[in-house]
């Protein structure tokens, strides 16, 4: 049981990576002159709808946690709606949280926007695809023993990860190097989009190597 | 500039470059050399000087180069000899000035050959004029004087060079090893203090005698070797044999039973984020944003503390996590946690707010100094002016009345003691003199003529009554520090009869620990019957506060009577800045304490993030009163606070005055640390209120006798435990010092290995210098706050003992 739950992760996690990793080359095909750093924005756009897209498609597919009792449509609706305005809500956290930070107020605020964007593509919408509109859940998840299944344990190393990958992205920007990519927002981006890949690669090597010490209490 | 593109280091492709000139009359008369002559960079400014027709400036050492001044087209023989002589002979006038003031002022010149280049220079000069008087003189002769005058000037660089460019590297590396060894040593004490057998009073007197012997030692063998005594070096031998008795002592006692892990006893985030802070030095430019690092791992700091309470279950209540089996052992903790994401979005609110008040490095053209930081005198708007002349009385309104309501929160306001008295009459008068004093010197210049004499008069005499009030304020505090309320225990009859299982006097320091905390419930008991009886509505623990919070009363009291004077030294719109650096300060507290356990009776110890976060806090704050460490930025107008007709020829209180403005931070950190073991105490008491409010008054007041065994004992739970007290103290302080004393060992560090590196004197040096001075204030303001805890411990011991003896007698 855990042992193929592990597998179907892996490849799951595979195939975010390839659509990171598509976002990167497909879009050279059909406009002109993208590259990820000088048309940043746009990449940012496109990536995170590819990632948005691979996660719904795996969860519709995939279905990792025990589907609800009720299936009414209008109860769907709320809920994704409700998914929506979550969403939404965390872009505007996240947006404030990098202005606290030191982020500019009013200059470059698209700029900032779009990376909290993509900061809620890389964690929010694994949480909502997952757990569902229920902050309950996601508070439990990110606490000590709150994990229930091979699926939140990823989820927990990936969101960590992809927030570790951000403030490390910050580092570079006082250095002199004058490369392209030490702007705000592009390194944090990067570190961003890099710490969810080896978020995804390594969580689930880590529940692999880690399975016998890891009980969960519902499986 | 190297083949990769790195600049700025000691290797031949970055510090040597092509020099090209170009000239439209020919320039060598002979064939240019095959291989091109080096020509150093400080011969460019006497040579462009004088190409310029411009003196050359003073501070110069350089020689013209003497190929640039040969006039061809001019008719006359020799004269393109003439005119090189001419110009080395000015170079080496001015060379020879700056000599002569320089050697005046500093004896680091070698004697015998300045006297050397002395002779030179007069021979040289007097062959020169000479020449000039009888210009028929022979080409020859000009070659001599010119050979002269060059090997002159070069004889000057190369002496200069010796006694300048030199470093002792011996010395660096004794003093980084130094430093190392002490800060490890804070470390390893922080770390022995917490097991049962450690004594405070040999720590103190066995390094001093080893430091002495070594100080002995060394001098014997200097004296004995004929060598110079340097005071340097024997301070160094002193330091390290102190230290050395210590570290051998810890090797020895080490063995093999623990493991290498447990010498490092800091969390591993903080331990992240040290190291960070520690590399950072090391980058040139991560020294110059340090404001914006600082900021950032300050916030990451406070995030980390706010997701680790999270992460441990203290943060929500657990009703909002609804699987029962998640919900822990509820503790009193977790009622606390509750605010603690509003108190970490409040702190990176007010360091977000700070942080407006920044100044630029010089050099950064992308970045705009913020208009704040200038005085109001130099603003135009009348209009705006008096808006932020509002505010800023207003940031002095809200300091004072903050303080005032966290007293009487605490119920420290009630007392009739003398320090009470002056925090409710004197500061508003400190308040009212800043306020009169800031009106005055941002509107002296609309002052009318008659009233010109009197706000002079004004303004020497208000910055230093307010001064003088908040020394008298200090004085009074050290006096009676005890702000506890007396007379409400002195006449109680039931005294005795809680006193009965304790006959005579107390006689040992173990009777006194017994006796003390029940004298403590006790008054607490009395003061609730007494309330009990003359109104059954109302704050039922209020007097209770009193003694319970003794400490920090007393400690907050200090900070705002230093801040007040510091406060006028600065522009006046940095008063908004004390205001948030007391707010932020005061929410970084509550949210230290709510992740700190309250331990009973335990060894009592303050984790290591908390101090991070305060020495971090502290730097924070030195850069948000518009400072940056380097000279220039010194806000030198501070001298003149209170002194507006300057000091004369005195250096030492003008020197005072712009260190207590450029280190206020530091100073007000270092005092207030002592809070930081004191804070998770007086939280105690809001727990135990919201627990308590449900039930009623009424009910509680019946079994109020009952819960007196309950009751808070806040910082009297330090008195109770006086040996883990004393030691708390200790740990806490080495804490601190541990978490400056690597910033400077890695300022000190940056300095000496990139000594050859562009920006040294520009960054690294004045960083150094910067740190090391703050270094110094905070370790005496760190030891003025522990020992103002320790006069606050010594009174309250006696103020306890008065009443044991008015009991029994």
């Amino acid at each position: 049981m855990k042992n193929a739950d592990i597998k179907r992760l892996l490849y799951t996690h595979l195939l975010c990576i390839f659509s990171i990793i598509l976002s990167i080359f497909i879009p050279s095909f059909f406009l002109e002159n993208f590259s990820v750093l000088e048309t940043h924005l746009m990449w940012l756009c496109i990536c995170s709808v590819f990632v948005t897209a691979v996660n719904l498609v795996l969860y519709v597919v995939v279905k990792p946690n025990a589907s609800s009792k009720r299936s009414s449509l209008s109860y769907k609706v709320t809920r994704f709606l409700k998914c929506c305005f979550y969403f939404l809500m965390s872009c505007f956290v996240f947006h404030v949280i990098f202005v606290l930070y030191g982020a500019p107020l009013i200059e470059l605020v698209l700029e900032t926007f779009l990376f909290a964007v993509i900061l809620s593509t890389f964690t929010t919408v694994p949480c909502l695809c997952l757990l569902g509109p229920n902050l309950k859940a996601w508070l439990r998840v990110f606490s000590r023993n709150g994990v229930t299944s091979v699926w939140e344990n990823s989820l927990q190393i990936t969101t960590i990860s992809s927030f570790l990958g951000t403030w490390l992205g910050a580092f570079p920007i006082p250095l002199d190097w004058e490369r392209p990519w030490q702007v705000w927002p592009i390194s944090c981006t990067l570190g961003a989009t890099f710490g969810y890949v080896a978020g995804l690669i390594i969580s689930p090597l880590w529940i692999y190597w880690n399975r016998k010490q890891l009980t969960y209490k519902n499986n | 500039m190297t083949k990769s593109g790195d600049h700025g280091g000691d290797s031949e492709l970055e510090i040597s470059a092509a020099l090209f000139l170009y000239s439209p009359t020919a320039l060598f008369l002979r064939a240019p050399p095959e291989e091109p002559e080096v020509v150093p960079q400080i011969s460019l400014v006497p040579t462009l000087a004088l190409l310029l027709g411009l003196p050359i400036p003073f501070g110069n050492i350089g020689e013209v180069m003497a190929e640039l001044f040969s006039a061809v087209e001019d008719s006359q023989p020799h004269s393109s000899a003439l005119a090189q002589a001419t110009a080395l002979y000015l170079n080496a006038q001015q060379v020879f000035r700056f000599l002569h003031t320089y050697s005046a002022a500093a004896q680091d010149l070698q004697v015998e050959e300045f006297h050397r280049l002395n002779n030179l220079f007069s021979k040289a000069s007097a062959d020169y004029l000479r020449l000039l008087q009888s210009p028929q003189g022979a080409e020859a002769a000009l070659q001599t004087v010119i050979t002269e005058l060059q090997e002159f000037l070069r004889g000057v660089r190369a002496m200069c060079i010796e006694s300048w460019a030199r470093f002792s590297l011996v010395r660096m590396a004794g003093g980084a090893a130094l430093l190392a060894a002490a800060c490890f040593l804070c470390l390893l004490i922080a770390q022995w203090a917490t097991s049962p057998g450690f004594h405070l009073r040999p720590l103190l007197l066995i390094p001093v005698a080893w430091g002495l012997a070594g100080v002995v030692v060394c001098a014997g063998l200097l004296a004995t070797t004929e060598l110079k005594l340097d005071p340097v070096v024997l301070g160094a031998v002193a330091a390290m044999g102190s230290v050395l008795h210590i570290l051998w002592k810890a090797w020895a006692g080490w063995g093999s039973k623990r493991p290498l892990a447990a010498l490092l006893p800091i969390p591993r985030p903080v331990l992240l984020l040290l190291l960070i802070r520690f590399a950072a030095f090391f980058s040139d430019s991560f020294v110059v944003a340090e404001a914006r690092a600082i900021r950032f791992l300050l916030g990451s700091l406070i995030l980390l503390l706010v997701a680790q309470l999270h992460w441990e279950g203290k943060l929500l209540p657990p009703k909002l996590l609804t699987i029962p089996r998640f919900s822990a052992p509820t503790g009193p903790s977790r009622h606390k946690g509750t605010h603690a994401l509003g108190l970490g979005v409040g702190l990176l609110l007010c360091i977000r707010l700070a942080g407006l008040f920044h100044r630029c490095p010089e050099e950064t053209p992308a970045c705009h100094s913020s208009p704040w930081l200038s005085p109001l005198a130099s603003m135009v708007g009348g209009r705006a002016k008096n808006l932020w002349y509002g505010a800023c009385v207003g940031a002095l309104v809200a300091l004072l009345a903050a303080v005032r309501l966290w007293l009487r929160r605490y119920g420290n306001l009630k007392s009739p003691e003398p320090p009470v008295l002056f925090v409710r009459w004197g500061l508003p008068l400190m308040v009212l003199g800043t306020a009169a004093y800031w009106a005055l010197s941002s509107g002296a210049d609309e002052a009318p003529p008659r009233l010109r004499a009197l706000v002079t008069g004004a303004s020497v005499v208000l910055p230093r009554a307010v001064a003088g009030l908040a020394a008298s304020g200090l004085l009074l505090l050290l006096w009676r520090p005890v702000t506890a309320l007396a007379e409400a225990t002195m006449g109680a009859p039931r005294m005795r009869t809680v006193l009965t299982p304790f006959s005579g006097p107390p006689t040992s320091q173990a009777d006194l620990d017994y006796v003390v905390p029940q004298i403590y419930r006790h008054m607490q008991e009395e003061i609730r019957g007494r309330l009990e009886r003359t109104k059954s509505q109302g704050p039922l623990t209020v007097a209770a506060y009193q003694l319970g919070s003794v400490y920090s009363a007393a400690m907050v009291t200090a900070l705002t009577l230093l801040a007040f004077p510091l406060l006028l030294l600065h522009a006046e719109r940095i008063s908004l800045v004390f205001l948030l650096l007391f707010l932020q300060s005061f929410l970084l507290l509550h949210l230290l304490a709510a992740g700190i356990p309250i331990t009973t009776s335990g060894p009592f110890t303050v984790p290591w993030q908390a101090v991070s976060a305060w020495a971090l806090m502290a730097t924070q704050t030195f850069y948000s009163t518009g400072h940056q460490p380097v000279f220039p930025t010194i806000h030198w107008h501070a001298a003149f606070v209170g002194f507006p007709e300057g000091h004369g020829s005195s250096t030492w209180l003008p020197a005072l005055l712009v260190g207590a403005n450029t280190f206020a931070s530091h100073l007000l950190f270092a005092v207030g640390c002592p809070l930081l073991l004191l804070w998770p105490f007086l939280c105690e008491s809001q727990g135990s209120q919201k627990r308590r409010q449900p039930h009623g008054n009424e009910a509680e007041a019946r079994v109020g006798p009952e819960e007196g065994e309950e009751e808070p004992l806040m910082e009297m739970r330090l008195r109770d435990a006086p040996h883990h007290f004393n030691v708390a103290l200790l740990q806490l302080g080495l804490k601190y010092l541990f978490v400056l004393g690597i910033q400077i060992l890695a300022c000190a560090l940056a300095a000496s290995i990139l000594r050859r590196h562009l920006m040294v004197w520009k960054v690294f040096a004045p960083k150094f210098i910067f740190e090391a001075m703050g270094f110094i204030v905070s370790s005496v303001g760190l030891f003025l706050g522990l020992a103002l805890v320790m006069r606050v411990d010594g009174a309250v011991s006696s103020w306890l003992q008065q009443l044991v003896l008015a009991q029994q007698r």
